[in-house]
């Protein structure tokens, strides 16, 4: 916790094939890391939408961090880099919105890499308390939806 | 001779095209005019707010309402006309998603007070002059409604039966609206009318192929070949995440669709269907590239979000909270 007491809370999108058996084996080695982070399975990075994103942060979350398969291993041959344009895409229009595009991070982490899971989640959540809380009218819900 | 129906029609932040959109219905204007009893519509007809306010409560039968809510006269007639109204029309793409004066969500009134008074070129205001909401002169107090540092949509405001999109709503659908409610024949709701359920693309009369990218042109950078996507020859069209309806006339000139009809159906937020769309089909593996391309795109946010800022999911741009007065900022979480 740092000096705030500021605890973010943290959206994940774990890649089924890759990040999310690397979260797996992180648990089952019992490696720690910062409990901030909640974790969605999703088929493959390329099925996350910019619109999650846009609603976590709407929605109030502080930071999210997409996991998929490293370049040359998606299951889906090419869901990955296609992640990849999408968040870089998305990156800059977060920073037009005045949210920091350091709260979005795409990381590679393969089924093998439990100890780089645990690495990752604990540097972005380190990278977040350090950013501090989404600003404050980020959490205004908007009412029309239809 | 049965007494007819009351319309209204009120323009808050908008441009007047609406308005124009319904005159530009010609001879037919005047069967709205032989079906309907005109109550209020300031942009042609001389009524006052007094008019209004004096009239009994849903004794309106139809209200097309154009214009996004930026400032407190505006908000009071939402209410009063929704008061005063069986069914309101969020007519038009401010009324719906915000419309261009949408985009004032990039910035708050402070910015734009200060872009407007102190600093355009034609800016003449040695003394700071800004904007009062009440002044004494000899004759009394004159006022001035409030400015807000958000711009809403009408549903944001107040409850809306029936979406009538675009920029301005096309005469053929306007048309289609007014018959719909002369025959009574209404959907649920809470539904967009005058529009179909599908895209511009599913309008557009282009030839669509494989949709890969190595370059964004804008526009005038370019002459595209009249007959192939546009999208396709790189110019920036957001058609995929528009819905359709308005027959395509944008393409239809080699003008891209810029998304005035909002969002598709069970689409929450155009905005990030297009840059999703846009990311996907730019034909490269290494991110230097992609950097390059998408360099080409010179505001993305105003790109994506051209009509729909407020109604988008992130509403408007971050601001610190010293910047929204306390009032507005617990009405604004409110209201929303």
């Amino acid at each position: 916790m740092n000096k705030n007491g500021f605890e973010p809370l943290i959206l994940g999108f774990a890649c089924n094939w890759c990040t999310y058996a690397g979260a797996d084996l992180a648990g089952t080695s019992r490696i720690q890391y910062p409990p901030n982070i909640r974790v969605i399975r999703v088929m493959c990075s390329g099925r996350v939408d910019p619109t999650f994103i846009l609603r976590a942060f709407s929605r109030g979350v502080d930071g999210v961090l997409i996991g998929g398969c490293h370049p040359g291993d998606c299951h889906y041959i090419e869901g990955n880099y296609k992640a990849r344009r999408r968040m870089e895409l998305l990156r800059r229009m977060l920073g037009d919105f005045g949210i920091e595009p350091e709260r979005l991070r795409l990381e590679w982490v393969s089924a093998s890499e439990g100890a780089r899971f645990a690495e990752v989640v604990a540097d972005f959540t380190k990278t977040i308390k350090e950013l501090g809380p989404l600003k404050s009218d980020a959490t205004i819900a908007v009412g029309q939806q239809h | 001779m049965a007494q007819k129906a009351k319309l209204a029609l009120y323009w808050a932040a908008s441009c007047g095209g609406c308005e124009i959109a319904v005159v530009r219905l010609y001879a037919k204007i005047l069967d709205v005019a032989e079906f309907f009893d005109i109550v209020f519509w300031p942009c042609i007809m001389d009524f006052k707010y007094k008019d209004v306010e004096a009239l009994p409560d849903k004794s309106i039968d139809l209200c097309l309402f154009n214009g996004a809510i930026r400032n407190s006269e505006q908000e009071y007639m939402a209410h009063l006309l929704r008061e005063k109204s069986k069914v309101l029309v969020a007519f038009g793409a401010c009324a719906h998603t915000g419309g261009i004066p949408g985009l004032g969500n990039v910035a708050n009134r402070e910015t734009i007070f200060q872009r407007v008074y102190d600093e355009t070129p034609s800016t003449v205001n040695a003394d700071g002059v800004r904007p009062q909401l009440s002044y004494q002169v000899p004759e009394g107090w004159l006022t001035l409604p409030e400015f807000y540092d958000t711009v809403r949509t009408l549903a944001q405001v107040v409850p809306v039966e029936y979406f009538v999109p675009g920029c301005p709503p096309v005469k053929e659908q306007v048309e289609a609206v007014i018959q719909a409610v002369v025959e009574g024949n209404l959907p649920a709701p809470g539904s967009v009318v005058g529009a179909s359920d599908k895209t511009v693309c599913d309008d557009c009369t282009r030839i669509k192929e494989d949709k890969r990218i190595r370059s964004i042109y804008r526009p005038w950078e370019v002459i595209p070949d009249s007959t192939r996507c546009l999208l396709e020859q790189g110019i920036i069209c957001a058609g995929p995440a528009t819905r359709g309806g308005c027959g395509g006339p944008c393409p239809s000139v080699n003008m891209p669709c810029r998304g005035c009809y909002g969002p598709p159906p069970n689409v929450v937020d155009q905005g990030g269907k297009l840059l999703s769309a846009v990311a996907s089909i730019i034909d490269t593996q290494d991110p230097a590239e992609f950097g390059r391309v998408a360099d080409a795109i010179p505001d993305l946010l105003g790109t994506c979000y051209l009509f729909g800022l407020p109604s988008s999911l992130l509403f408007r741009v971050r601001q610190e909270r010293e910047a929204l007065p306390a009032k507005q900022a617990v009405e604004q979480s409110k209201a929303v």
